[in-house]
């Protein structure tokens, strides 16, 4: 019983320094720079791990985006646009988390409704003959 | 009969779709700089300490490599690109990314040297401005300065073949 502690303790505390390696000091100006931060870091991807964003990612490039960040923010007073139009030039769209609304990207944004849509056509045809068919044996 | 094979077609159209998906590879991105002028940069050569620069090499094609010595799959093609060193002209600039001096050093002297020119980038910075986002990764800047093609991931004898070679010679054939 007490190695199963053991493990458990260890475990845990193998957590404990994961969930602290992720904070980093930043100190800005302004609240504005600091909400336009947080949402920055939320926005873009991080290209390693893909599947997560800057905030989340303790990958070693999501570090040094963020830190891209935080200094474009802070020393060459970039608004939220800009960084996003540098990360774009250097990384493709795909570094947006959420991808644009553009005539590429439509399927995507509409895809979900459309077979949506689809769906209630098929169920609206199956009560149909079901109706129908009820009728038919009366 | 049409009814009951409705279910089968649905099946077989999402097994085509999903086996078309599994062999897209996600770590494929497109770089959104080909076809732009290089980034520039100035970085200190390993060796000499002296700065560096893309526009030093204007005029003439050359590759730049994206290596380090803490990187698995550099190694793995780094013979490769020895290998295409010994046989062909074509400059290759190694940018040591987010890595120490001394461990480049020690790196280029066990596996052998393919760089006429290492660039020392500690922090990263020229690889954001480049877009690297794995190491390795390699570029082809052509006459002109502008990256005609971008390798993800490490070099093998296959792309080198049918992919860098007929570039290059495209390349070549065109005014500098």
């Amino acid at each position: 019983m007490n190695w199963l502690r053991l493990l458990l303790i260890s475990v845990l505390l193998s957590f404990h320094s994961q969930s602290f390696a992720a904070i980093e000091t930043y100190q800005f100006d302004s609240v504005e720079q600091e909400e336009a931060y947080k949402e920055l870091i939320f926005e873009l991807r991080c290209l390693v791990c893909q599947n997560q964003n800057l905030a989340d990612s303790n990958a070693e490039l999501a570090q040094d985006l963020r830190q891209q960040v935080y200094e474009m923010l802070t020393k060459q007073n970039a608004s939220k646009d800009e960084i996003v139009d540098y990360m774009v030039a250097r990384y493709g769209e795909f570094v947006m988390y959420k991808p644009p609304v553009e005539p590429n990207t439509y399927l995507l944004w509409v895809g979900p409704f459309l077979f949506l849509l689809i769906g209630l056509w098929i169920l609206i045809r199956i009560i149909r003959s079901n109706q129908q068919n009820n009728e038919l044996d009366k | 009969m049409k009814k009951q094979s409705m279910p089968l077609i649905i099946f077989g159209a999402l097994v085509i779709v999903l086996a078309i998906g599994l062999t897209l590879d996600p770590k494929d991105v497109p770089s959104p700089l080909i076809g732009k002028p290089a980034s520039e940069f100035s970085l200190p050569e390993l060796y000499t300490q002296e700065p560096f620069s893309p526009t030093q090499l204007k005029g003439e094609a050359w590759i730049l490599n994206i290596w380090a010595s803490w990187c698995v799959s550099c190694r793995q093609e780094h013979e490769v690109l020895v290998e295409f060193s010994e046989k062909y002209p074509t400059k290759i600039v190694g940018l040591n990314y987010k890595d120490t001096p001394e461990e480049a050093k020690a790196w280029l002297k066990q596996f052998g040297n393919p760089y006429q020119i290492t660039v020392e980038d500690q922090q990263g910075r020229a690889g954001i401005d480049w877009g690297v986002y794995g190491v390795p990764e390699t570029f082809v800047i052509d006459k002109k300065g502008i990256i005609r093609h971008k390798f993800t991931g490490p070099m093998t004898r296959k792309r080198v073949n049918d992919e860098l070679k007929p570039l290059l010679a495209q390349i070549d054939k065109e005014p500098s």
